[in-house]
């Protein structure tokens, strides 16, 4: 007789992860190049676009639905990610690319994925002429498409900080905003301005489909805040290394499901699987929130002195348990904190223990960056492009990715709330400091990159 | 790993009473899916038992047998979860 081939220990493990403990893989993103839609006319390009995103991406939805149904796990979110569409219409001489940002839009609802990423421009070293038109489009794109995401990379480690770029999408977000008041500024919670980018990431809005990956490629987001949550709630009394190795197991085993669905899907849609970001990233339901496994490991509330050394501690363990889980682990990659999207981030804000300081020290340690952020609807455009800036700094000097996603609430301040529903969900208005950085920030130019290993 | 198997991992917990195992086995049986592996054990007054079946010559689809093992949960009071084998051999093995 062959013994059992499990253990029943860990068939009752892995069972009570995903029925009750909110296990599911986020999104399944498909990278879908479209370097070789570019053409002189943007009426053309736009509809090579539209033909190629929906001959690529036909059977994404279904084949996500036939793996739900199959392995029981929740496959939350279908999505799609395009070459950064500042290259491929810049072929073109169109005075804006709104008109691509509309196809992108139709495909994505033609083929049914809630978002499609890429309407990018990578300009961490200085702005080509579509790089400058894409930028100027994105306002107008995002208030009038439903589906689509913009994200531009303002810096790196390597070409430092564009402050031109910076100084330009502080008055792009403002736009953003105005343009969609009557929904508490919706637009910005569709854009993203990043630092050391990365080209694979399966999240949005920050998705798009870097110019060093194939034709198509699957992607795979995992989630499990709910997992790691009950993990270290069965551990009250373990010390701060046995608690890195608790939520090190629970990691591994939550990017595995991410690295089954991942080659399932690449093996039933033909096309390469690429990553699986490790992220934990949260819903505003119950139990699925990174804010609330900070408290249970021992804080008050989100936001209070500890919170910057307990989310370092939870963003490495995060990584660490996830390495071994994958072959080919990208993206992300770690704990976010998106304040919008957290049940515990809302009621920390809303309290009154998280502040925009607080949140800035803590990007310094996890993935992402100041994520759907609500801020007072008359911060000025200077303000925003310095917050920007100093997100920036801390990626570039850390050699980490960093991000902001800020909605300044149009006719809103502090005390009151932003409300988007669905998974973006609502938060309190933050305060921001009212001294200015005018003088500062609009001196423009680039800030050096930082002093690196001469190893080339 | 190499493309999935057709087999399937239920568990049945609950408080212990005759005719679970039978029970069970029944509403496999009637689906063609073949039990493989059963172990079964009694933790505390909880009753825990882990079937691997092969769904390789099932008449039914691992959703219909899903359902029907969740309305023989109801009458015998039980929780009952049946999931792809591949679930558990990517979280338990590298």
């Amino acid at each position: 007789m062959r013994s059992f081939r499990f253990d029943p220990e860990e068939i009752l493990e892995t069972v009570k992860m995903v029925q009750m403990e909110k296990l599911d893989i986020r999104t399944i993103t498909m990278g879908i190049s479209l370097r070789d839609c570019a053409h002189p006319s943007l009426q053309q390009a736009a509809r090579r676009a539209y033909d190629k995103v929906c001959r690529c991406a036909q059977s994404l939805v279904a084949v996500g639905d036939g793996l739900e149904r199959e392995y029981g796990i929740p496959i939350i979110n279908r999505r799609i990610a395009v070459t950064p569409i500042a290259l491929v219409a810049e072929s073109s001489d169109a005075s804006d690319y709104v008109l691509m940002a509309q196809q992108l839009d139709r495909a994505a609802v033609q083929v049914g994925v809630n978002f499609i990423g890429g309407f990018s421009a990578l300009v961490h070293k200085g702005m080509t002429g579509g790089d400058r038109v894409l930028i100027d489009s994105i306002a107008e794109a995002l208030a009038g498409t439903e589906r689509v995401c913009a994200s531009v990379n303002v810096a790196s480690t390597h070409a430092g900080i564009n402050m031109d770029a910076v100084n330009a999408m502080g008055a792009v977000i403002r736009d953003c905003a105005q343009r969609t008041r009557e929904r508490d500024g919706l637009a910005c919670a569709k854009l993203v301005i990043f630092c050391n980018a990365v080209e694979d990431n399966p999240f949005m809005a920050g998705a798009f489909h870097g110019i060093g990956e194939p034709e198509c490629v699957i992607n795979v987001g995992v989630s499990g805040p709910g997992a790691v949550l009950s993990a270290v709630q069965r551990a009250p009394d373990a010390d701060l290394g046995e608690l890195a190795s608790i939520i090190k197991r629970t990691a591994f085993k939550i990017t595995r499901m991410g690295e089954l669905i991942g080659r399932r899907a690449s093996e039933r849609l033909g096309v390469p699987f690429g990553i699986v970001d490790l992220s934990l990233a949260p819903t505003p339901a119950q139990g699925d929130s990174v804010a609330r496994i900070l408290e249970a490991m021992g804080l008050e509330r989100v936001g209070t002195h500890g919170s910057t050394a307990a989310l370092a501690m939870l963003n490495d363990a995060v990584k660490k348990g996830g390495a071994m889980a994958s072959s080919h682990v990208g993206g992300l990659s770690g704990a976010f904190i998106p304040v919008s999207e957290d049940i515990g981030m809302i009621e920390a804000a809303a309290a009154g223990a998280l502040s925009l300081d607080k949140l800035e020290a803590m990007t310094s340690v996890c993935s992402v960056g100041l994520d759907m952020v609500a801020l007072p609807g008359d911060t000025p455009v200077e303000t925003l492009a310095a917050i920007i800036a100093d997100e920036a700094a801390i990626g570039m000097i850390n050699r980490k990715t960093t991000a902001v996603r800020l909605i300044p609430a149009p006719g809103k301040t502090v005390g009151d709330w932003v409300e988007f529903g669905g998974l973006l969900g609502r938060a309190p208005v933050m305060a921001v400091n009212g001294h200015s950085a005018a003088r500062f920030i609009t001196r423009a130019g680039r800030i050096p990159a930082p002093l690196q290993a001469l190893g080339n | 790993m190499t493309e999935s198997s057709h087999r399937i991992i239920v568990t049945v917990v609950g408080q212990d009473r005759t005719g679970i195992i039978a029970q069970t086995a029944g509403v496999l049986a009637e689906a063609n899916a073949n039990i493989i592996d059963i172990s079964q054990t009694l933790l505390g007054e909880f009753f825990v038992m882990i079937l691997i079946a092969d769904l390789a010559r099932a008449s039914v689809s691992l959703e219909e047998l899903k359902s029907r093992l969740a309305a023989k949960a109801a009458e015998l009071g039980m929780r009952i979860d049946a999931q792809h084998e591949d679930v558990f051999k990517f979280m338990h093995r590298v």
